[in-house]
This record gives C-alpha cells, sequence and structure tokens, in this order.
C-alpha cells in the first residue's frame, strides 16, 4: 500500500517535470556528463530556451 | 515496439481476437451507454438527472476511441511503428523533441481546449439539453477527433508542416493562397469574439475586474523570478503563481470593503482599450516576461478545473432544469442567438465537436514531438474527446441554472431592458417564470451588482459552475466559486488573445516578408510594433463592433464565430480527403469525408442565411436594409434609442455580412480547387505527394494511455539492448 502511494507519487512527480519542462535541463546536464563536456550554466540554458519560444510562438486555441 | 505493434494489430487493426475479459468490459460499457442514451431520447416532461448526459458521454468516447479510432489509426491511415518520426529523425532537443506520449497529450490538450468549448454549448442550450448533447458526442467522434488525428497524421508524415503549407503543396497555390488569407481573418474573428466573451464578463463586475487585472502583475512576478532568481523551477513558481491567483480571487471580495469598487466598475467601452492595449503589449514584450508564465498558470488551473468539475458533477448530481428540446429550436425565435436548431446549433457549438482551429496546432508544433507514430491515436483523437468532454460538462452547468434565470442572464440588453423588472416581464414573454425579486437575489447570493443580460456565455457557466460546486463541496462559497470560475475563463481567454495575436503577428510578418525581405525579420521593432498594432487593430475593431452593437455582440458576432472556425474546419478535412486520394486510398476517402459533408452543409447553410436570408434577426444585409430604410424614413426602430445607434446597426451589418461572404467563397475556393485534384487522382489511382520516405526507427514505446504486458516487455528488453551497446 505504502509503496504504491509512494510510486504514484513519484509518477506525478515525473509528469510534473516533464510537462513543464524542468526535465530538459536534467536531461541535458546528464547528456554532458555522459559525454564528459561541462555543461552550460542552468541561466544561460533557460536563456536558451526562451530565445527559442520568442521565435516560435504557439497559438492557443478557443 | 516498433515492429511488434504492427504485428499485434495486424493490417486489419485487430488480429488478436478479443479475449473473454474485454469482450465483457466492453459489453458492459456499450450496455451502459445504450441505457444512457435511452434515457436521454425518451424521458420526457420529467426532470432527469444531469449524469445521464455525462454517463451517455464517457461511454461513448470510450467504444469510439477502442474501436473507430483505432479503426482509422491502423486500417485507413496504416500507421506504421518501424518508421522514424519526425522527432526521432531531426530531434534537436528544441522543436523536434522526442516526448511521452503521456506528456504530450497533456501538452496537446492545453493547446487546443481554452474558452471555445465553455461558451458555445452554453449558448446552445437556448435549443434544450438534448441538441447539444447530440451534436457534441456525435461531432467529435465522426468529425472533430477525426480531423485532429488525420491531420496531426499528415502534418507528422511532412515533418510537421502547417496547414497552410500542405494546402498548398497537395491542393494547389489558389487554393493555398485562400486558405493562408482564411486562417488569418478566421483567427481575426476569434480573437475579437473571445475578447468579447471577457469584456462581457467584466463589465460592471469590480470583483472580476480586481481578480483578472491581478494575474498581470502575477505573470511578470512569476517571468522575472524564472529568468533571474531561480531560472527554470517552473514547478515552483506555478505553485507560488496559482497561491497568489487564489488570493487574488479571494481579495477581489474585500474591493468594497477596501473603497476601490466604484474605481474598478467599468464600462464594456473601457474593458475594450485595455483589453487592446494588453494585447499590443503582450505581443511585443518578450514571451518570458508575460506570455510564457501566464500560460503555465493557465494550463494548471484548466486541468484543475476540468478535474474538479467533473467530481463535482458526480457528487452533486444535479438534476436538469432545461428542457430537452424547447420551441427556440423549432421555431428559431431564441433570444440568445437567431435560427433554427438546423444549421445554428451545429455552429453555436464548434469548440467540442467539430473545431477548425484545431488543424493548426495539429499541424505545426505537436507532430514535431511525437515519439510513434501510432501516438496520433491517443494525442490527436483522444486529446479531442477530452475536450469534448469539457463541453459536455458545460452544457450540463448552463442546463442545471433555473430557466428563466438562463434567458434574463443571455438575452441582450435591447431585450430584457437591464431592470430586473422588465427583464422578469421579458422572460414571461418566453415562456418561463422568474420574479424580479429572484433575480437580484440571484446576483447577490454571488455579490455581483446585476446578472440581467450578462451575455456571452461565461457569467452562466460560473453561475452554474457555482451551483454545482456549492452542492458538491458545501460551504457556501457560491460568491468565491462565480468568481473563481470567471476568473479561469478569462485565464484561458486572455492567454489565448496573447498568444494568438503574436501569431497572427509572425503571419502577417511572414506574408508582408514575401514582397518586403526586412519585414520578415522579428527582432526589428518597426516591423514587430507594426504588424503587433495591425492585428491588435483588426481584432479590437470587431470587438469594439460586437461591444456597442445595440443588437447584442454576441447575438451578432457568435454566429460569425462559429462558422468561421467550422469553415476552417472545411478546408483541413477537405485536406484530408485529398490526401486519402492522392494516397491511392480512395476507398477511405470517407472517414474524413462524412465530417467534410456535414460540415460543409452546415456552413455553407449558414453561410446562406446569414447573408441571403430575408427574416432580419438572422439576415445580415436584409437587417441592414430594414435599419437603412428606417433611418431614410427618419423612424427610429428598437431596439435602437437614437440615430446614431440606427447608423451603427447598419454599418456592423453590413460588415459582418461582407466578412461571412468572404469567407464562405474563400473555403469554395478550396473546396473547387480540390475537387480538380480529387478527380486527376481518382483517375490516375493516386498522385505523388510529399511524405517523406519511411526511415526505420529505433525507439520503442507503448501505443496507447496504459502500456500492455507485451509492451512493458519490449521497452524493457530495448532499454538493457541500448545499455549493453553504451557500455561497450
Amino acid at each position: 500500500m505504502r509503496s504504491a502511494v509512494i510510486r504514484a507519487g513519484r509518477g506525478i512527480l515525473w509528469y510534473l517535470r516533464e510537462a513543464t519542462g524542468e526535465a530538459k535541463w536534467h536531461e541535458y546536464a546528464d547528456r554532458c556528463r555522459r559525454q564528459g563536456v561541462v555543461p552550460m550554466s542552468r541561466r544561460e540554458f533557460e536563456r536558451h530556451r526562451a530565445d527559442h519560444n520568442e521565435h516560435n510562438p504557439q497559438s492557443r486555441c478557443c | 515496439m516498433s515492429t511488434n505493434t504492427e504485428e499485434r494489430h495486424g493490417p486489419t487493426g485487430g488480429s488478436k481476437r478479443m479475449s473473454l475479459r474485454s469482450l465483457l468490459i466492453w459489453g458492459a460499457i456499450a450496455v451502459v451507454g445504450a441505457v444512457c442514451w435511452a434515457v436521454l431520447a425518451l424521458v420526457r416532461g420529467e426532470q432527469i438527472s444531469a449524469l445521464w448526459i455525462l454517463f451517455a458521454a464517457l461511454a461513448s468516447y470510450f467504444i469510439a476511441y477502442r474501436f473507430y479510432a483505432r479503426f482509422i489509426t491502423y486500417r485507413v491511415l496504416k500507421v506504421d511503428d518501424t518508421r522514424a518520426t519526425p522527432a526521432e529523425r531531426l530531434e534537436n532537443g528544441v522543436d523536434f523533441d522526442v516526448t511521452d506520449r503521456r506528456v504530450l497529450f497533456g501538452h496537446h490538450f492545453a493547446a487546443i481546449a481554452g474558452a471555445g468549448p465553455l461558451v458555445g454549448p452554453v449558448l446552445a442550450a437556448q435549443m434544450g439539453y438534448l441538441p447539444g448533447t447530440a451534436w457534441i458526442i456525435v461531432g467529435v467522434i465522426l468529425a472533430g477527433a477525426v480531423q485532429d488525428l488525420m491531420v496531426m497524421f499528415f502534418s507528422m508524415r511532412r515533418d510537421g508542416k502547417s496547414l497552410g503549407q500542405m494546402v498548398r503543396e497537395e491542393i494547389g497555390v489558389v487554393g493555398g493562397t485562400a486558405a493562408l488569407i482564411a486562417v488569418f481573418a478566421i483567427m481575426i474573428i476569434i480573437l475579437a469574439v473571445l475578447a468579447l466573451v471577457v469584456v462581457n464578463a467584466l463589465a460592471e463586475s469590480p470583483w472580476g475586474v480586481f481578480s483578472i487585472a491581478l494575474t498581470i502583475p502575477i505573470a511578470l512576478f512569476m517571468g522575472f523570478y524564472l529568468r533571474f532568481i531561480r531560472p527554470g523551477r517552473v514547478m515552483e513558481v506555478t505553485a507560488i503563481g496559482v497561491a497568489l491567483l487564489l488570493l487574488a480571487i479571494i481579495g477581489g471580495g474585500f474591493v468594497d470593503d477596501w473603497g476601490l469598487a466604484s474605481s474598478l466598475t467599468l464600462s464594456k467601452e473601457t474593458l475594450t482599450l485595455c483589453l487592446v492595449l494588453y494585447g499590443f503589449f503582450a505581443s511585443i514584450l518578450p514571451v518570458w516576461m508575460l506570455l510564457t508564465p501566464r500560460d503555465y498558470l493557465s494550463t494548471f488551473m484548466k486541468i484543475g478545473v476540468i478535474v474538479l468539475l467533473a467530481v463535482g458533477l458526480v457528487l452533486a448530481n444535479p438534476l436538469l432544469e432545461n428542457e430537452a428540446v424547447t420551441e427556440f429550436g423549432r421555431e428559431g425565435t431564441g433570444p440568445v442567438f437567431a435560427g433554427k436548431l438546423f444549421p445554428f446549433v451545429f455552429i453555436t457549438i464548434a469548440c467540442g465537436a467539430l473545431s477548425g482551429f484545431h488543424s493548426l496546432i495539429a499541424s505545426g508544433t505537436t507532430p514535431k514531438m511525437i515519439a510513434k507514430e501510432s501516438h496520433v491515436r491517443m494525442i490527436g483523437y483522444g486529446g479531442m474527446l477530452m475536450e469534448s468532454f469539457v463541453a459536455i460538462s458545460a452544457l450540463i452547468a448552463a442546463s442545471v441554472i433555473d430557466q428563466g434565470l438562463y434567458f434574463a442572464i443571455n438575452s441582450p440588453a435591447g431585450a430584457t431592458g437591464g431592470t430586473p423588472e422588465a427583464a422578469a416581464e421579458f422572460v414571461r414573454t418566453l415562456g418561463f417564470t422568474i420574479s424580479p425579486a429572484d433575480l437580484t437575489n440571484a446576483a447577490q447570493s454571488i455579490e455581483e451588482q446585476s446578472l440581467i443580460s450578462r451575455t456571452g456565455g461565461a457569467p452562466t457557466l460560473a453561475f452554474g459552475i457555482s451551483l454545482i460546486f456549492t452542492e458538491a463541496f458545501g460551504g457556501g462559497l457560491a460568491a468565491f466559486w462565480y468568481h473563481f470560475a470567471i476568473m479561469f475563463e478569462a485565464l484561458f481567454i486572455l492567454t489565448a488573445v496573447d498568444a494568438g495575436t503574436r501569431v497572427g503577428r509572425f503571419m502577417l510578418q511572414d506574408t508582408i516578408g514575401n514582397l518586403w525581405r526586412k519585414y520578415d525579420d522579428i527582432s526589428w521593432k518597426p516591423a514587430s510594433w507594426s504588424a503587433s498594432a495591425i492585428v491588435v487593430a483588426l481584432w479590437g475593431y470587431m470587438l469594439y463592433v460586437g461591444v456597442t452593437d445595440p443588437l447584442g455582440g454576441i447575438n451578432q458576432l457568435f454566429p460569425l464565430f462559429g462558422i468561421s472556425n467550422q469553415l476552417l474546419a472545411a478546408i483541413a478535412l477537405t485536406l484530408c480527403v485529398t490526401l486519402l486520394i492522392k494516397h491511392g486510398k480512395a476507398k477511405w476517402a470517407w472517414v474524413p469525408g462524412i465530417g467534410l459533408a456535414w460540415d460543409l452543409i452546415v456552413t455553407m447553410t449558414a453561410s446562406w442565411q446569414k447573408v441571403f436570408s430575408d427574416n432580419p434577426s438572422i439576415g445580415y444585409f436584409k437587417q441592414r436594409s430594414v435599419y437603412q430604410d428606417s433611418i431614410d424614413n427618419g423612424a427610429l426602430r428598437a431596439p435602437a434609442k437614437d440615430m446614431d445607434q440606427m447608423q451603427q446597426i447598419v454599418t456592423n451589418s453590413t460588415v459582418n455580412g461582407v466578412l461571412q461572404l468572404i469567407f464562405a467563397l474563400l473555403v469554395i475556393v478550396v473546396v473547387v480547387n480540390a475537387f480538380v485534384i480529387w478527380f486527376k487522382a481518382v483517375r490516375a489511382g493516386g498522385l505523388p505527394t510529399t511524405e517523406v520516405p519511411h526511415q526505420p526507427s529505433r525507439l520503442v514505446a507503448p501505443s496507447s494511455f496504459f502500456a500492455t504486458k507485451e509492451e512493458k516487455e519490449a521497452v524493457r528488453r530495448n532499454e538493457e539492448l541500448t545499455r549493453a551497446g553504451d557500455e561497450r
């Protein structure tokens, strides 16, 4: 029972991280670590993502 | 699951016989659905529970998803999980990005669903609950979700091309150009009507204005927090933002005590100006400041409210006050919008049943993130079913309200006169009874000055939701729930307005950029500012027309909105039929063809009536000539109060009529152009298309919401292989 609750909680947290895009940074940092590259700072990374959104607006429907 | 998915479903979409267990489950769902539909169809003259509608919808959705969507996906479109999707082939971590199917489902749903499915069904409730229910459910299954699924599939097979691009390349330059103009024009109308809904909900409501105004500083705070204080911590800042938002709603209840009530009681004209200025600044400010954080808030509220509404409905189990079919459907004399059940119910409810705007989202962004081809079923078809569920909830919320109150809220001010006594009298002429005292009490219960002629759907929905939530969760919080509901509707709409203005600005810059290169540079301020100003001015003008129209803006503009949205759907479905025929699958052309044929019949009938009807409450040009004649004779005609208003009606009706005519003509151009291609393609047994050739996929992922045992096993095996590969 308790493990099921913990699993569900982990699942929700995972979903929120992915859906909000927070996971992107962690994926990027992991990838850099695997490839032995020094990652850029999180601030810089998020700026890049924001710059991209700047030029690619997504419409929201009614 | 690469090859396995194909084998498992087989070429026919079901090589494996259904097990006894699933046969029993699906049999039970079918029985529940059939019983609910039978109750809805047969019971007359007595009140029934709203849950019959809810479960009829759910059972129908499950069956449609399990059988029809699977049939389309595997048999008609023949999705192929051995093919790499654009996300896999072109992965760049930014727009092409392999995304978990459930996460992408959330993203896609958040992008397609907004205030539309909440507003249309509320207005359509004037025809009774049954026509709306039937159209929402049948429409989504046979047309709306099919459109979303197919457009998404075809765009995915073309590296995420947009609808306009696909029409140009697959149908022709003429059709493509017409489609491009139609998309832009329709977007302007949609923005104007959405903004009109907000204006009508906030006018003379200091509580509402207070809460909504505060969303701007809250979003700005979130934006700066994410940019400078703690970059990337979206969940944390969204939690703070939502908490502040709830405080803003609660705080609105004290505007009277703080002496802010009179300064926050804004007229519709002032609100229009505020919205236009807001739209302009939102379009030129960097997205991180306002647009992105507002989107986080709006998405969170969207999902939260939908879950809350579903739970609330089941707990409250309200009775339907509305009739199954009202006489307005037969006579076409309804005060909310004019015209008979056919075709006007079908255009009043666009979002939730068949929404052409989705084809813009289903092509472009979402297809670039799909991990496996088979996911289009869950994301495209499933996402639209979810929006349809929102529409059903809204229809229920509007149908549990006392019907006298419903018509007092939704009839234009010209009809109700604006006072409780006059409104009660007007409602009596419609055949309902509500006393002036009851009207005043209803407004007081939610701490608003008045509910009379608060058209646009939002106040009605908010009132219905506050009834349901008060019943379900108790606590006497009716006023809080009402403003909570107004807040989230306004939040969706403002998000749609600022994102839409920005998209419109980009489209305009892109188009003008073809003639004048420099204008295309989106960071060049003269271009971005002037393009934003043009877009805002266009929808701002239409908004102003709606706000000041003596005949009632919603009454006049909502049909234009619904028709144009579904004309866009006609373009999208035409593209789907064209592509099936070009791919040599003419025998399956009926799948999008059913939706297309119905949609063309409905929109063309409605357009014809709106343009040529000699009933002045329906036909724009008849309206124009009736008022012009009166002006020529120097006579006033109700509901105009002076000659200025008479002149205004003449101008507005002309503008609306001309727009209506242009939209219909543009769509006819696209369809006729497509006819030529169909003819050629059928004769040739197919034609080449711009589909990207097959390239093998290396990804493995389950294909629908829940992974089967075999799929889990395949994912695990693939992970082991990858790990082994990495170590080597």
